[in-house]
């Protein structure tokens, strides 16, 4: 397997990246937003992966392996706040949430 | 003995602080004992004090209590200062005060703030000795303080009534007037003398300031103001008679014989300063006499008995600022003392009467009184003679002291003594017009009222009624205090002019019967004349003074409160809060509760930091 230059690396995980930004600013269904947001975590971590292979460092994937667990957890609670706010507002539409403004 | 003079305030501080802080749960029984006996411990102390003093042959002494501060030579003390004319003080204070205090235990026995009353009288006591026993003139400005405190107090010692409050509100702001340019004279006295000890003081103007130059003249102006102001006289006398809205004895004892007259004590303490500024002391008789004067018009159309016997003092004051003017300084404290005894007892036998009669001021409706109140009929026929200087009564001698020495005045003297003479004639004329519509007459009113009774209102009444009459024959012991005064030299004056002094107060008496007593003239006829309702009208309400100030001042001033209510210096403050609120107003759209907006600002942040990061 010849080596892939590291600028794909990096070049697909700025696309993945933007794309994950695109569908945060863009999507109004609160899950779909969760799953962009998985979408850009995966860009960086594949960014760390890059990075770790082209210096022959560990820390990339060490790195990628939190980013990992972050990204679980933060699923994890990000259904449960779903969930809730479905219970309570009974929609998944991002922008009836916008109490908060001043 | 003399070292004892410290207890003389003390016990009334001590029955004041006992009253204060039983907070009115005592029984009237003990707070009228307190209250009372007091100032009767305190009365005992002077007449020993007296005695001592006398038989000691000293000019002064001074007893210091402890010093109260020493800041770079300046170090007033609490020493209470004893002489001719603080004893003469002391005596009346305490004598007086103590009647008074007896006489109020009746008085005031129905009222449910007995203790608070007594409390509060208790204080004015206090503040009074201090007023006239201390060494130093901050001491003196302590005591002076003080009764006006009580002053207001007592005015407006029933306080739901409304108007009370503003009679208590106006005696207390019109006298600080008075106070502060008093309090200014102070300062100028400490600066260019450097010290407030009244006798040092006194030493140091006559050493270091020749006779009519500037500085004595300014600073007995400032005084005279302050002494204008407590003792009611031209041109802030408007206050008195508002506060007779205070309880009776109060009127007796602080607004006729003690607090009122602190102004003339002022002055004749002061009396070195006032004989270095000629033109200062001349300005104090004529203050008093044009004073006494439109007083005495004011009380010939007033009908309200109380505000009558208000008049009166603030003419008979005028009095003791005439002698003092005139150099007469013993005479006007001669006069001072009698005064205190006459009104004293005029004020509450009118409080007899008006008790009497379920609390009655108007003496129009009153009339042929003096088979139902005897007592009350003998208080005025006494007192009133009196006040009208009647021959051998206690007025007679002090008034013909003060009179005499008018005359010999170079130059203006026949017209101080003039003036004086004329408002001895309307003195007869309004206190015998009172006398007469009250006990003689018809009766319109009240028919079946019968007179209070009491040993607490008669003994008092009996024992002023003595002092009344054979008050005059009391020697102060004054000469050592004016010893420079042109004191006890024989006074020569014509049998002429004695006899008009003599025979005028006789002659309004006389008008008063025709008028009043009789029903030969009356009183209706003259009203009828063209202009007179007008000039009934313009004395009644005290020459329109109350309405002058109200136009140069209290309007002004209200409308300035008004034009400014909205506070000028606050526009500036108001403009910060404006500005952080339109500030606000701006950054908060920012808030608008989208996610995606946040997320938005947050990612552009982020590419514009990394975008500095880059390029610099």
């Amino acid at each position: 397997m010849g080596a892939i230059p590291v600028e794909h690396g990096l070049i697909l995980a700025g696309i993945l990246f933007s794309l994950g930004l695109i569908g945060v600013l863009t999507r109004r269904n609160i899950v779909f937003v969760l799953m962009s947001l998985e979408v850009m975590l995966n860009a960086c971590g594949l960014a760390f992966i890059v990075a770790g292979s082209r210096w022959e460092q560990a820390d990339g994937q060490i790195m990628f392996v939190l980013i990992l667990t972050l990204a679980a957890a933060e699923v994890a609670v990000g259904l449960g706040l779903i969930i809730q706010m479905y219970r309570r507002f009974q929609t998944v539409d991002i922008n009836v949430l916008s109490e908060l403004k001043g | 003995m003399l070292d004892l003079i410290w207890l003389l305030p003390t016990f009334p501080l001590l029955g004041f602080l006992i009253l204060a802080l039983a907070e009115g749960k005592l029984a009237k029984g003990p707070a009228g004992w307190i209250g009372a006996g007091s100032i009767g411990l305190s009365f005992v102390v002077a007449a020993l004090v007296a005695v001592s003093f006398l038989q000691s042959g000293l000019q002064s002494h001074t007893v210091p209590i402890w010093m109260w501060m020493s800041v770079a030579g300046f170090d007033p003390g609490i020493n209470l200062y004893l002489d001719g004319l603080s004893l003469v003080m002391i005596l009346v204070i305490t004598g007086v005060g103590f009647l008074i205090h007896v006489y109020s235990t009746g008085y005031m026995a129905d009222d449910p703030d007995f203790s608070r009353f007594f409390c509060y009288m208790n204080l004015f006591v206090f503040a009074m000795l201090l007023l006239v026993l201390g060494d130093n003139l901050l001491l003196l400005y302590l005591g002076w303080e003080g009764v006006g405190l009580c002053s207001y107090l007592l005015i407006g010692f029933w306080y739901d009534d409304p108007y009370n409050g503003y009679a208590a509100r106006k005696a207390f702001v019109v006298t600080r007037v008075g106070d502060t340019a008093m309090a200014i004279g102070l300062f100028l006295l400490f600066a260019q003398l450097g010290t407030l000890n009244i006798q040092d003081m006194l030493h140091a103007a006559e050493a270091e300031w020749a006779v009519g130059s500037a500085l004595p003249a300014i600073t007995a102006l400032l005084l005279l103001g302050g002494a204008v102001g407590k003792s009611a006289q031209l041109p802030l006398q408007t206050w008195l008679p508002d506060a007779m809205a205070g309880p009776t004895p109060i009127s007796a004892l602080i607004h006729a014989a003690t607090m009122v007259t602190a102004g003339v004590y002022l002055i004749a303490r002061t009396h070195t300063l006032f004989e270095l500024a000629p033109n200062v002391q001349l300005l104090v008789a004529w203050v008093g006499l044009i004073t006494l004067l439109m007083a005495g018009f004011t009380a010939m159309t007033q009908n309200d008995i109380k505000r009558i016997l208000a008049y009166s003092t603030v003419s008979q004051i005028g009095y003791m600022f005439l002698g003092l003017g005139v150099g007469a300084w013993s005479g006007a404290i001669f006069h001072l003392m009698t005064h205190a005894f006459f009104k004293a007892l005029l004020f509450l036998g009118a409080g007899a009467v008006i008790l009497s009669l379920h609390h009655e001021q108007d003496i129009f409706r009153m009339g042929a009184k003096r088979k139902q109140l005897p007592v009350g009929f003998l208080c005025f026929l006494i007192g009133g003679l009196a006040l009208t200087a009647f021959p051998y009564t206690s007025g007679y001698f002090s008034k013909d002291e003060i009179l005499i020495a008018a005359l010999e005045v170079e130059g203006q003297g026949l017209w101080l003594w003039l003036g004086g003479v004329i408002g001895a004639f309307f003195t007869g004329i309004y206190t015998f017009r009172l006398f007469f519509v009250v006990f003689f007459g018809e009766s319109r009113g009240h028919h079946d009222a019968t007179e209070v009774k009491g040993l607490s209102i008669a003994i008092p009444l009996f024992v002023l009624m003595a002092l009344s009459l054979f008050g005059g024959w009391i020697p102060v012991p004054l000469d050592a205090v004016f010893s420079h005064g042109a004191e006890h030299e024989e006074h020569h004056i014509s049998a002429f002019m004695h006899g008009v002094m003599i025979a005028l107060p006789l002659f309004g008496i006389a008008i008063s019967y025709l008028f009043y007593g009789s029903g030969i003239l009356s009183a209706e006829k003259l009203m009828s004349l063209p202009g007179s309702r007008a000039l009934h009208r313009f004395w009644n309400s005290g020459w329109g003074m109350d309405r002058l100030y109200d136009f140069l001042f209290v309007n002004p001033f209200l409308y300035l409160a008004r034009v400014n209510a909205k506070d000028i210096i606050d526009a500036f403050y108001d403009m910060l809060a404006a500005l952080s609120r339109a500030g606000h107003l701006l950054i908060v759209r920012t808030q608008t509760g989208y996610l995606r907006w946040y997320v938005l600002s947050m990612a552009a942040g982020l590419v514009a930091l990394i975008a500095v990061g880059v390029l610099l």
